[in-house]
């Protein structure tokens, strides 16, 4: 179980995230929303420490994941695998190579270096691969593949992370509609199948809608939506995403004049939305 | 959306006329200054430092002169009529050259390998820590700071005359060399997939390994590759404070006026230099075409 209280980040005198609460139980997947610069991106990058914590507890069982250093911190980093928009693979280096990084962790140093994998670690990425159709290609350079299958293989590098938690920056914001299809099915299906909890990012609401259990709001760093998808009107959304709601409410309808109108700072949003805390 | 304005106002267009000659004018004079620094500050220290042009132009004929003599055999016929007399000592000289070749060869393997570990160090974006990183920066400058006759000078009196010292120094200062280089390259490299390794928990040194090396590998090759060819360069005057190498026979030719024997090593060295600058060349651009793998 993951649980954030009142978690902040500031970069400068902006607060990125700002005192965001909620308790993700094992096992959801969890669809972040907002607008772009919401603070998504951040809130993710500080589950997985990519960012410090600026204020506020982020904990998952006894570990407090802002104080952890040296291998504990990295020791929680193999537990909650990332992913990211640009799949962050490393393009030089076959696919097999980029997936087997995921197993480092638990490999030593000098053996990572030397690219000494065992072979119970190659058969794991190997088998992550071929669960995404993807173990044809385990020789191919990462940087020869299109981007759909490059992000299947960011998501087999963080299977063979055995992690607990999966953390998916933007993962599908950078692919074409099949992919995007592809690579939310394998999220969802690693979740369902394996028990993972998923975290995703996303900027569309009806991705959000159709594979998410569970739907986090955030609005300029504040956690201001919590709920599961079929409650959450348009209605609601529209006020979420401001300007940017024509793209991905998807309604053909257009917008009421009031909603380009009103300022970016004082977005109103029912205080139903926010949890008790 | 209208149409660009063909017309503008005459008062206007002054106004924004002055605005932009004054701007312009700004700017020149700008650089006028600075060249007229430039000139004042090379003449200071040309005076300070007794460069006298006159000197050159009163001497410049005995320049010529030793160019011309050196051509020439003892028997007053210039060298290339008897290559064979020329050449006399070919056998010693290509050993010597070989040797030159190696301790530049060994100098900038071992030059690279620190270069390779201590650039990580010293790249601002990849650095463990701060003063790890400063640390590492002070110690590159310093390798880099001193000739490589100046480390070979210390080494020679430490370790005695021979290859060692050269080797030495060179390694030492194309480690400062390189590494100040490869940190550079290291800086300039696409985070992204770091941040992809980092994020699994991996180490510092297997982040780097694979986060990092795999994109900067191809222009750590170009830049080692041009390092031996400056290395072969400098290892040709190894020689002269007794560290190894062709330069020995160099330097005595000079100090004993063997006049033909001079111009016989320096043609020698520059064909060397020659060689491998095409050798490495062709390398690099091979690399360049295909990419290295990691």
């Amino acid at each position: 179980m993951l649980r954030l209280q009142q978690v902040t980040k500031r970069f400068g005198d902006k607060k990125a995230v700002d005192g965001v609460s909620a308790v993700i139980p094992k096992g959801q997947l969890v669809g972040v929303i907002g607008r772009s610069g919401a603070g998504k991106s951040t809130l993710l990058r500080m589950v997985n420490r990519l960012e410090t914590v600026t204020e506020g507890r982020i904990t998952c069982g006894q570990i407090n994941v802002g104080t952890l250093s040296g291998r504990h911190l990295r020791a929680w980093r193999a537990r909650c695998a990332m992913i990211f928009q640009q799949f962050n693979l490393v393009g030089r280096l076959d696919v097999l190579t980029n997936v087997l990084i995921g197993r480092s962790f638990g490999v030593s140093t000098g053996r990572s270096l030397l690219k000494l994998w065992t072979d119970a670690d190659r058969t794991r990425a190997l088998a992550a691969l071929d669960r995404f159709d993807m173990a044809h290609l385990a020789a191919q350079r990462a940087d020869t593949l299109s981007g759909g299958q490059q992000q299947r293989v960011a998501i087999a590098r963080a299977l063979v992370q055995e992690p607990d938690i999966i953390l998916a920056d933007e993962p599908v914001a950078s692919l074409d509609p099949r992919n995007t299809r592809l690579v939310m099915d394998a999220l969802q299906a690693i979740n369902r199948e394996l028990g993972i909890t998923v975290v995703c990012n996303l900027h569309s609401l009806d991705l959000a809608r159709e594979y998410c259990d569970r739907l986090l709001g955030l609005a300029a760093g504040r956690l201001v939506l919590d709920e599961a998808p079929n409650a959450l009107s348009n209605a609601r959304a529209r006020e979420l995403y401001g300007l940017e709601a024509a793209d991905v409410v998807g309604e053909p309808e257009t917008l009421p004049v009031a909603a380009y109108a009103m300022p970016l700072g004082s977005l109103s949003v029912a205080p139903s939305g926010v949890p008790a805390q | 959306m209208s149409a660009l304005p063909s017309a503008i106002e005459p008062a206007r267009l002054a106004t924004l006329d002055r605005g932009y000659r004054e701007a312009v004018r700004a700017r020149r004079s700008r650089a006028v200054l600075i060249g007229l620094a430039i000139v004042l500050c090379t003449m200071l220290s040309a005076i300070s430092a007794e460069v006298e042009p006159a000197t050159l132009f009163a001497n410049i004929g005995k320049f010529t002169s030793y160019i011309g003599r050196i051509f020439v055999l003892e028997n007053g016929q210039p060298v290339w009529t008897r290559p064979a007399e020329w050449f006399w000592g070919l056998e010693d000289w290509l050993s010597l050259l070989l040797e030159t070749v190696l301790i530049a060869y060994v100098g900038t393997a071992l030059g690279t390998a620190g270069a390779v570990v201590l650039a990580f160090f010293a790249a601002a974006n990849l650095s463990p820590h701060p003063v790890l990183r400063a640390v590492t920066r002070r110690w590159l400058e310093f390798c880099r700071t001193f000739p490589e006759l100046v480390f070979a000078l210390i080494f020679v009196i430490a370790f005695g005359l021979g290859p060692l010292p050269g080797v030495l120094a060179i390694a030492i200062h194309s480690m400062g060399a390189l590494g100040k280089l490869f940190s550079e390259v290291a800086e300039n490299i696409d985070l992204k997939p770091v941040e992809g390794v980092a994020a699994t928990g991996a180490s510092w040194p297997v982040v780097v390994r694979f986060g990092a090396l795999p994109q900067v590998l191809p222009n750590f090759v170009s830049y080692t590759l041009l390092r031996f060819e400056i290395n072969v360069r400098g290892a040709s005057v190894m020689g002269f404070v007794g560290a190894g190498g062709i330069g020995q026979d160099l330097i005595e030719a000079i100090r004993k006026f063997y006049y033909a024997d001079v111009s016989a090593i320096l043609v020698l060295i520059i064909v060397t230099v020659a060689l491998i600058d095409f050798i490495t060349e062709r390398v690099r651009h091979r690399l360049g075409d295909s990419g290295a793998p990691a």
